[in-house]
């Protein structure tokens, strides 16, 4: 009889044993699974600072974030942002998966050194590094902080999940901009396929709503100008849209060889079961458009999962609603699941798009949409331009049967990354 | 600007950087050993006093301060040089 804890290729099953997010639509995942389920947009004008002069005013922020709880006030003034919101996405994974208590200490009884951490981002903490270019040039050079390195460097956050929970596996930071979140994952996957660790806090963190990086994405004619109506600015596939809109928060998952997490009796919630990541090495920013590089990505997971296209029961498109990613995307989806695929949803029209967070979030969303038959509409979306054989969810939450779902993530310098995940309970 | 007020100051540092409580702080309260603070965080206490007394205060002055009252000299050093 084969043994139910290795994957078809004889190398060890990676199954899911908790998850936390952090984002504008809710500071954990049912909070965030409701709004993207009822599909209600998070942009709001942004108040943090003078956006008088800015082409983009609004953004998708995580309003009300109190990082106190968790990192404590005296840690929390030497972390990031980026890092504070990875650090409380990585607490409720952690402790879902029973490896965190209920006041922050270790639980389980593992091995801490065969625990690694890979999470991604697209840029790391640069508001410090705004904040402290701000400071040296208005008060000189000798009033740049002792701070600033470790608070920006993109590998903090991985590194303070290692250390406040005493993981001593490898801890990695994965950067391929707006895919970084699934490339983390995927990453963390093979990670435990190859035996080198039993466990991997995976995922992606991203807070850079500041001044300069929104005003540079407003120059690349990235970002949505609806200024005057943020909640309707991110509207993947649809006619009227006009670029993404910034958003930012962090998702976290416990990856763990399905044989370690037997042993220890946690709950499986479901399996990485597919991985792949291509480069377009088309252009720097744009995707190619014939989605080659994409559906070379979303071909690859399938077969790593050792799955027909037909027994994907949705895909989490990367759907950013700019107008090349959308047009791109659609086409090569409709290359990879013919003219009847699955429902295909984008939750970026509710929460934004999340940079190196987003393919994080998103692997948490489609996940609990898989477990639940239950995928959130894309929001906005009234009048689809792409090609019409997507079968997009508009509207309402789509009922179908629990069933895998693929989720895709595309990011700046052409990489194309796509998980395959299976829910705790479907077998093929 | 007399000994006092110094010493405040640094406790005011104290209190913002490592949000400890005002009242456990003496002038020999030790950075590393009571208040859990490490090279990088007392950097930062300093960098509050520079801005308070618009002091400079070079890096190598502050290897071997320890406690609170160092720090204090450290600071009566330079506002008086600066007098």
């Amino acid at each position: 009889m084969a043994d139910v804890h290795l994957r078809h290729d004889g190398r060890p099953r990676v199954v899911i044993t908790g998850i936390g997010a952090v984002t504008p639509a809710g500071t954990s995942v049912a909070e965030t699974v409701a709004t993207v389920t009822d599909g209600r947009s998070c942009a709001s004008p942004i108040t943090t600072w003078d956006t008088e002069g800015h082409a983009v005013t609004f953004a998708a922020q995580v309003a009300d974030f109190d990082p106190d709880p968790i990192v404590g006030p005296r840690e929390a003034r030497r972390v990031d942002r980026v890092s504070q919101l990875g650090l409380v996405a990585a607490e409720e994974a952690l402790k879902q998966a029973g490896l965190t208590a209920d006041d922050g200490q270790p639980a389980g009884d593992i091995d801490r050194s065969r625990v690694a951490v890979v999470v991604g981002t697209g840029v790391g903490g640069i508001l410090t590094l705004e904040d402290q270019i701000e400071t040296r040039v208005t008060k000189g050079v000798h009033r740049v902080g002792p701070l600033l390195i470790p608070m920006m460097m993109s590998n903090a956050t991985a590194g303070l999940i290692a250390l406040r929970h005493g993981f001593h596996g490898a801890a990695l930071s994965v950067a391929t901009a707006c895919a970084s979140g699934t490339n983390s994952i995927g990453e963390a996957a093979d990670m435990i396929r190859a035996g080198r660790v039993d466990v991997v806090v995976a995922g992606g963190s991203e807070a850079a709503i500041t001044p300069t990086a929104m005003a540079a994405f407003a120059r690349m004619a990235a970002l949505s100008t609806r200024n005057d109506d943020p909640s309707a600015a991110s509207r993947p596939f649809d006619r009227d849209r006009d670029g993404f809109v910034m958003g930012e928060g962090a998702g976290i998952v416990v990856l763990e060889s399905a044989e370690h997490a037997a042993r220890r009796g946690a709950t499986v919630l479901g399996e990485v079961a597919g991985y792949a990541s291509t480069c377009d090495a088309h252009h720097i920013t744009a995707p190619q458009p014939e989605g080659e590089g994409a559906i070379a990505s979303m071909l690859g997971a399938l077969a790593d999962a050792n799955l027909d296209p037909d027994q994907i029961g949705h895909v989490n498109a990367h759907g950013t609603s700019t107008p090349l990613n959308d047009a791109a995307e659609s086409g090569a989806t409709v290359k990879v699941f013919g003219p009847a695929g699955p429902p295909v949803t984008s939750t970026k029209g509710s929460t934004g798009h999340l940079v190196g967070a987003a393919g994080a979030v998103e692997a948490v969303i489609a996940l609990q949409a898989a477990t639940t038959g239950i995928i959130p509409p894309v929001a906005n979306l009234v009048d689809p331009d792409v090609d019409d054989r997507l079968d997009l969810v508009m509207g309402q939450p789509r009922s179908v049967a629990v069933a895998p779902a693929l989720s895709n993530s595309f990011g700046f310098g052409g990489h194309n990354a796509s998980l395959v995940l299976i829910p705790a309970g479907w077998s093929a | 600007m007399n000994r006092t007020q110094i010493v405040d100051a640094v406790y005011d540092a104290c209190v913002e950087v490592l949000k400890v409580d005002r009242s456990i702080l003496t002038e020999t309260t030790s950075f590393a050993e009571d208040l859990d603070a490490d090279s990088l965080a007392l950097v930062e206490v300093v960098m509050e006093l520079e801005e308070a007394f618009d002091l400079r205060i070079p890096e190598d002055e502050l290897e071997g301060v320890s406690t609170v009252g160092a720090a204090a000299d450290i600071v009566a050093r330079h506002v008086e040089a600066a007098a």
